[in-house]
């Protein structure tokens, strides 16, 4: 068997030698159907990601509706109330829940002589980091005793780390966030959730913060928020009184291991609006939702429909480059119908020449997949020089890269089934008599 | 004209190749088409008129380090500084500019006691906002400086603070609410009952997501504070936008060492930065059009020099028949020509069915009826030109080839 395959290789690399131009074109309009093909696959395949792989089906946000009547938005709002999401904090029905808001922190370094800079932070209660599954290289989270006691302790992500302390263990040392000082407790490893599904008002693909500050403390020492607020009955986004205001504007999110426990937590959830309701604080009673990090990134419509609508067209067109290489295929085998019939007379059976067209195909397939993978590789460059935010993530990585070449091979050895076939189908004898 | 009897009897043993070099040019066709119409909506949305007076109009945004600044006096003294550099015409502290990626938004009702709100609009807050913009009042007036009021003191809840009680709506607005008659009639924004006492010409909303309401903007009266995203927006004289930039930023960090300058932007980055992914998928989708194109003709190219090669034997005979060179050229070129209108018949109704999935899944137009012709126009000279080349080397086989054995 080795032998042969050796064989039907040496015969195929030696006829498409012989035709320098079919095989070129054949090698062309399969390169550039998978070049296509594969720079799409993977902006979407990185787009359309799991942020948190193996956690993120146990994650719930769980959404109430406490505007009022008149607010006319029939989809439940993303964000919660402080005085709702206090409330579901401290119920503490989940295996871990965290309630949480984006803002930014002037960070003055020790060092006189750099200036101040400002930087994403995140205001969140202590279930963050064994919720979310936080790697962390020194140190540890806080405790929700912290949250409590609106401790000034701080996590902060390796970039940061290395930007004030050099990348060294900087547990113990104080950093100065606007008026406050903080003491680091935990230094993150680099991590980076891809969408950031758990609050996309600060934009869908934003990085990961860089420092995380307890949300107690953060709302005591006056720190700037960021992110989406929606307002009702005359609230405002005024901070002083931001805590009692009729307006949405933080993040829940509860860890939910089992079915069992989801529908314990629904049962929860619907007894908490009534209550509410019933105590006047809610105008309407709707039913809540418990929506999924999957169904979330869906309902918002996260990945770009342009990313969709890029990769279909790619697809086509990789169709269009196969239609083309099948007629080509065809054309060349066909030409060598006389030198198939001569192989035939001689003693080689049907199986024989088809194995060897076919290998031929898959040649043309793994060299147009290697040309394709360069232009692959090229297209995403481009895509990554594109002003889009969300299409910078886009790279190469290795289960695409062998995606690539299984798809480019199988695709030409398919293209060349029916050519093969046809070329098997010459009589033995026929073209002997004619020469 | 007369080969197509003999053309079409020799397709007819080449059944396959002739039947998969239609179907390319389909599906070419049909993928074509369809790139082509995107494209063109494309352009149409990103040459939308903004309502600015885009080519004099920049913005500087500050983020003030320790705290923000609140201070009534230090904004009309900031405003009044800025208002004297070289070159500024207007200039207005506003809460978010046209295009720009934030945005403020209220629902307004015609009735206080309907529930749902009759439309979504983008609210504008600042001084002198629409002269600033280069915005055109229409109807009615502009705000009197009486009736500004401070955005913190409004929410801060006071009761001693006049609310504003008037504001200016859009063209469209006007148009969609009020028939046109917008002029003295009355809004409610959160069940405050406010009066328009001025239409402007359209002026596009910030991060319009539904393009629908593209231009649904309302003015209020409001002194617009630091922080908050709020930017101070500059319309200049022409030519001066770079130096008022420089001199602006430099400004605001001398009047307060403790801003920094976030962004400071001329108009027109703002609008390459709202349209960036509609020019980079508008490119993307006339490079696969290219492409598309290329690869197609390759393939003619391919099998044209395939079929001559077969065909030495009778392209001979029929010289030594008599055939002249420009017999056999014609030939071959008439031989495409069928080919092509036979994929570019497929391909139309192909183009109608993606069209179709497209306006489902995309909420697309129909295809208009203009780009098949077009498009065969296209993909015929597309053929003629691919087909030159084998065509001319077939013309170049002597009569002596009809003697050959194979």
């Amino acid at each position: 068997m080795g032998i042969e395959f050796g064989y039907h290789l040496e015969m195929a690399v030696r006829s498409l030698r012989r035709n320098p131009m079919l095989t070129t074109l054949m090698i062309v309009a399969v390169a550039l159907g998978i070049g296509a093909c594969m720079t799409t696959l993977t902006a979407l395949h990185v787009l359309s990601g799991d942020p948190l792989p193996g956690r993120s089906q146990q994650l719930y946000m769980p959404r109430l509706e406490p505007r009022s009547k008149d607010s006319g938005e029939e989809v439940l709002p993303y964000q919660l109330t402080w005085t709702d999401g206090m409330a579901l904090l401290h119920a503490a029905r989940g295996t871990h829940q965290a309630l949480m808001l984006g803002g930014s922190a002037t960070i003055y370094p020790d060092d006189p002589a750099s200036d101040a800079f400002i930087a994403p932070a995140r205001y969140t209660s202590a279930d963050f980091f064994p919720m979310f599954d936080v790697p962390l290289q020194f140190g540890q989270g806080w405790a929700a005793a912290d949250d409590e006691n609106r401790a000034h302790v701080a996590v902060i992500s390796d970039a940061l780390n290395q930007r004030l302390f050099a990348g060294e263990n900087s547990v113990g040392r104080s950093i100065k966030v606007n008026e406050t000082s903080f003491r680091v407790i935990g230094v993150m490893l680099p991590w980076r959730p891809i969408p950031h599904f758990y609050d996309l008002s600060v934009g869908d693909y934003a990085k990961a913060e860089d420092i995380y500050l307890p949300l107690t403390s953060a709302r005591t020492a006056h720190l700037p928020r960021d992110g989406g607020i929606e307002c009702w009955s005359g609230g405002s986004g005024d901070e002083e009184n931001m805590e009692a205001a009729p307006c949405v504007w933080l993040q829940f999110w509860v860890q939910l291991d089992d079915a069992a426990a989801v529908a314990a937590y629904r049962t929860f959830l619907d007894g908490y609006v009534r209550e509410q309701h019933a105590a006047g604080r809610y105008e309407q009673l709707v039913p809540t939702a418990l929506t999924g990090v999957r169904g979330l990134l869906d309902e918002r419509k996260v990945v770009p429909g342009d990313v969709r609508l890029q990769f279909w067209l790619a697809a086509a067109f990789f169709v269009v480059c196969l239609v083309n290489t099948v007629g080509l295929m065809l054309a060349k085998f066909m030409r060598r119908a006389g030198e198939l019939g001569v192989r035939r007379a001689l003693g080689a059976s049907r199986r024989d020449i088809f194995a060897q067209l076919v290998v031929e195909a898959g040649i043309i397939g793994l060299a147009g997949g290697v040309l394709g993978l360069g232009l692959a590789w090229v297209g995403l460059l481009l895509v990554r020089i594109n002003p889009d935010r969300s299409a910078q993530l886009a790279h190469l990585d290795v289960p695409m890269l062998v995606t690539t070449f299984v798809l480019s091979i199988l695709a030409s050895m398919l293209a060349g089934l029916f050519p093969a076939w046809r070329a098997c189908q010459v009589p033995p004898g026929l073209h002997l008599k004619s020469q | 004209m007369l080969d197509i009897r003999p053309i079409l009897s020799t397709l007819h043993r080449h059944k396959v190749t002739a039947v998969l070099l239609v179907l390319e040019i389909a599906l070419t066709c049909a993928i074509v088409c369809n790139a082509v119409f995107l494209v063109r909506q494309r352009l149409d949305w990103m040459q939308m008129s903004s309502g600015v007076d885009e080519a004099h109009v920049v913005d500087v945004r500050p983020v003030a380090m320790g705290g923000t600044l609140e201070s009534h006096g230090r904004i009309e003294e900031t405003l009044a500084s800025l208002r004297n550099i070289p070159g500024v015409e207007q200039v207005s502290l506003m809460n978010q500019i046209p295009l720009g990626k934030e945005s403020w938004n209220a629902g307004i009702k015609l009735d206080p006691n309907v529930v749902a709100p009759a439309m979504h609009v983008a609210n504008y807050y600042g001084d002198n906002a629409i002269p600033t913009l280069g915005g055109q009042i229409e109807e009615g007036r502009d705000f009197r400086p009486d009736e500004y009021a401070w955005l913190d003191d409004i929410t801060s809840g006071r009761t001693d603070v006049v609310i504003p009680h008037v504001v200016i709506v859009t063209r469209f607005v006007a148009d969609q609410l009020f028939h046109g008659h917008a002029l003295g009639k009355v809004l409610y924004l959160d069940d405050i009952p406010m009066r328009i006492i001025g239409v402007t010409r359209n002026i596009v909303r910030p991060n319009v997501f539904d393009r629908a309401t593209t231009y649904g903007s309302i003015f209020l009266p409001v002194h617009m504070t630091e922080g908050l995203g709020a930017t101070y927006v500059m319309r200049t004289k022409p030519g001066q936008g770079d130096s008022v930039i420089k001199a602006a930023a430099a400004k605001l960090r001398e009047l307060d060492p403790n801003r920094v300058i976030l962004s400071k932007r001329h108009f027109s980055e703002v609008r390459d930065a709202f349209f960036a992914s509609d020019r980079a998928m508008a490119n993307l989708l006339v490079g696969v059009c290219v492409a598309l194109l290329v690869i197609t003709a390759l393939g003619i190219v391919g099998l044209a020099s395939f079929w001559v090669s077969q065909r030495r034997r009778q392209i001979g005979v029929r010289r030594a028949l008599g055939a002249t060179r420009r017999d056999v050229l014609r030939y071959f070129q008439t031989e495409n020509f069928l080919l092509a209108t036979m994929g570019i018949a497929l391909g139309m109704v192909m183009a109608y069915g993606i069209n179709i999935v497209l306006m489902v899944h995309y909420e697309l137009p129909r295809l208009p009826a203009a780009y098949l012709p077009m498009g065969a126009i296209v993909l015929w000279a597309l053929g003629q030109i691919a087909v030159w080349a084998p065509a001319h080397r077939a013309s170049n086989v002597p009569p002596v080839e009809a003697t050959r054995g194979n």
